[in-house]
């Protein structure tokens, strides 16, 4: 019997010719990620078992993202404990204010994962760099204290849906209209201890932007990773990023999946998926009834360079609605800094919205644009938990960054044709 | 090892937003956590939780965020077990690494209601609801990670495993 593609990275990790779906392996890891949020957590665990040592301070990654620049004097405290625990060990990669990014958006931009490696991170959308060909999943915060300690992990071998992507995307739509079509297709529990594995000649018509979006939220679907196979896009990608050697990893021809899943990327139109749950997938044109307060646009989901393109061709020369806030945060500062050569802050304020430097923020409910009792937001991000922006009876709207342009300009959710063509 | 008590019901895909919503991770408080345990789908759950009581929801618990405070945040409140269909995998984790008892028992997710006296028996698995008189069987952990709950948790299984090398 064959491995999936996940198949084959576990067991080159766990140093076994083959694994199979259930088994319980020991893998060795090359990326230990955590945030502002998560850290101090593990870093509690990791001092209270008394280790004295990381397994390698360059293969740990601490990213202070969530609720900076610091919100408030606890979470100046917590970043503190996360940058003195830095310093201890002599981390190589540790992104404070000034340097740091949203972390699934700063490590692939910075190199810092390659195809065929194996990630864990305390933070659930680590599932992220599946873009690039990498199996990585997200865990807790013991996890990655105990990881950061040993460099290895437990997994169970996970067994596999096939996504199989024929076709071509159509004007306005992207990788999210794609994965919010398949959460509402599969359920927000469809793929749950699983892997979703992207195959099929769609595959070549989604940019690394669109996978990396799509990637991300295969934990909304309940999957343990999301992974595409590793192609010239990929490559073109990695190249000049990535200075030591990796691997492509292929699923053998015979791989066992547990089912197909069929997506005509020319039958995907641009989706919203309507609160409580990401599964709620509806087309952006059954919106025009719902009034909106707030846009955000940015995260670990759409906070890079085509994300902001997108918003920005639909906000030029426009202005948002009245009444309506507009929130644009590049998800790192390369991405904030080609904003501004690009042109696009201008057309951002321009437009009335404000942009604001790296941060999640606003995702989830933590600053920088929570909302009040009965407001709404379209946001380009991945939950749309009850309170997940803020108060209990806020709603959110998930969408694209052309989605939620559109919807900001319009006052209403709208697909972005009903903007463009006025 | 045993539990016993009172049982409060959700639905399904309790997300750890609800469970502990965001705006309180700035504390690794235990404490203070619990005192905000489950507050954006019941605000009556941390007046009316009582050491022991029992957690009985439906599919895919603890779906969402990585957060092991959500976990952390249900084992300080005072809830000896939680008791779903099934668990996200990561809160499935989280909950053995910090030594929150978790079972999966479908036909025990439907069958109990909220405010039946229930018992769990964890070496066989075994959970009786006491008020109707029904009983039904848990999954059992694999044998992997009976092992790391009897070592104390994976840091404890760990530090072990080091000390032997």
């Amino acid at each position: 019997m064959g491995m999936t593609m996940t198949q084959k990275i576990l067991a080159s990790h766990a140093g076994l010719d083959s694994v199979r779906a259930g088994q319980l392996i020991q893998a060795k890891l090359d990326l230990v990620l955590g945030n502002d949020i998560t850290t101090p957590v593990a870093i509690n665990e990791f001092e209270a078992a008394g280790f004295g040592t990381v397994f390698d301070k360059s293969r740990i990654t601490l990213v202070m993202d969530h609720f900076t620049p610091n919100k408030d004097i606890k979470a100046a405290t917590q970043c503190k404990q996360c940058r003195t625990f830095a310093k201890r060990f002599d981390i190589d990669h540790f992104y404070d204010t000034g340097a740091v990014g949203i972390e699934h958006a700063l490590l692939p931009e910075q190199g810092l994962v390659a195809p065929g490696e194996a990630v864990i991170g305390a933070d659930s959308h680590t599932c992220t760099y599946g873009a690039l060909g990498a199996f990585s999943t997200g865990v807790g915060s013991t996890d990655m204290g105990a990881a950061m300690a040993a460099g290895e992990t437990w997994f169970k071998v996970p067994s596999a849906i096939r996504v199989h992507l024929t076709g071509k995307l159509r004007p306005y739509v992207s990788g999210k209209d794609v994965i919010l079509t398949l959460i509402g297709m599969i359920g927000v529990d469809g793929a749950r201890y699983q892997s979703l594995e992207f195959t099929g000649p769609g595959v070549a018509e989604l940019s690394i932007y669109d996978r990396l979006t799509i990637c991300n939220m295969a934990i909304e679907a309940g999957a343990k990773n999301g992974i595409f196979p590793v192609d010239d896009i990929t490559r073109a990608y990695v190249e000049g990023r990535v200075d030591r050697p990796w691997t492509a990893f292929e699923a053998d021809a015979d791989a066992e999946y547990e089912r197909t899943v069929e997506i005509d990327l020319s039958q995907v139109d641009c989706t919203v998926a309507w609160p409580h749950l990401p599964e709620n997938a509806h087309s952006a044109r059954e919106g025009a009834d719902i009034a909106i307060d707030q846009i955000v646009i940015g995260s670990c989901t759409n906070g890079q360079l085509p994300d902001m393109a997108a918003a920005a061709e639909i906000l030029k020369g426009r202005h948002l609605a009245d009444g309506v806030r507009g929130i644009v945060i590049p998800a790192t500062q390369d991405v904030y800094r080609q904003c501004m050569h690009l042109g696009y802050t201008d057309i951002f304020l321009d437009a009335g919205c404000i942009v604001s430097t790296p941060t999640c923020g606003p995702c989830l409910g933590g600053h920088m644009g929570c909302m009040a009792a009965g407001e709404r937001c379209v946001s380009t991000t991945n939950r749309n938990f009850v309170g997940r922006m803020g108060h209990v009876e806020s709603e959110v709207y998930l969408a694209s960054p052309a989605v939620a342009a559109a919807s900001g300009v319009a006052g209403h959710i709208c697909h972005p044709e009903e903007v463009m063509s006025k | 090892m045993n539990a016993h008590g009172t049982v409060l019901k959700y639905g399904d895909h309790v997300d750890t937003d609800v469970i502990i919503p965001a705006r309180y991770l700035a504390s690794q408080n235990h404490q203070e956590l619990a005192s905000h345990c489950m507050e954006d789908i019941d605000k009556t759950f941390v007046t009316r939780v009582k050491p022991g009581d029992i957690m009985v929801a439906g599919v895919n618990f603890g779906c969402g965020s990585s957060r092991e405070h959500a976990p952390i945040a249900i084992k300080a409140s005072g809830i000896s077990c939680v008791i779903a269909a099934n668990f996200a995998r990561i809160f499935y984790r989280n909950a053995i690494n910090i030594g929150l008892a978790i079972l999966e028992c479908p036909a025990a997710s439907a069958g109990i209601r909220e405010g039946d006296q229930v018992s769990v028996d964890f070496d066989t698995g075994v959970i009786t609801d006491e008020t109707t008189g029904q009983t039904y069987q848990a999954e059992p952990f694999p044998p992997f990670i009976k092992d790391m709950i009897a070592k104390g948790g994976l840091m404890n299984a760990l530090k072990a495993k080091e000390a032997a090398k």
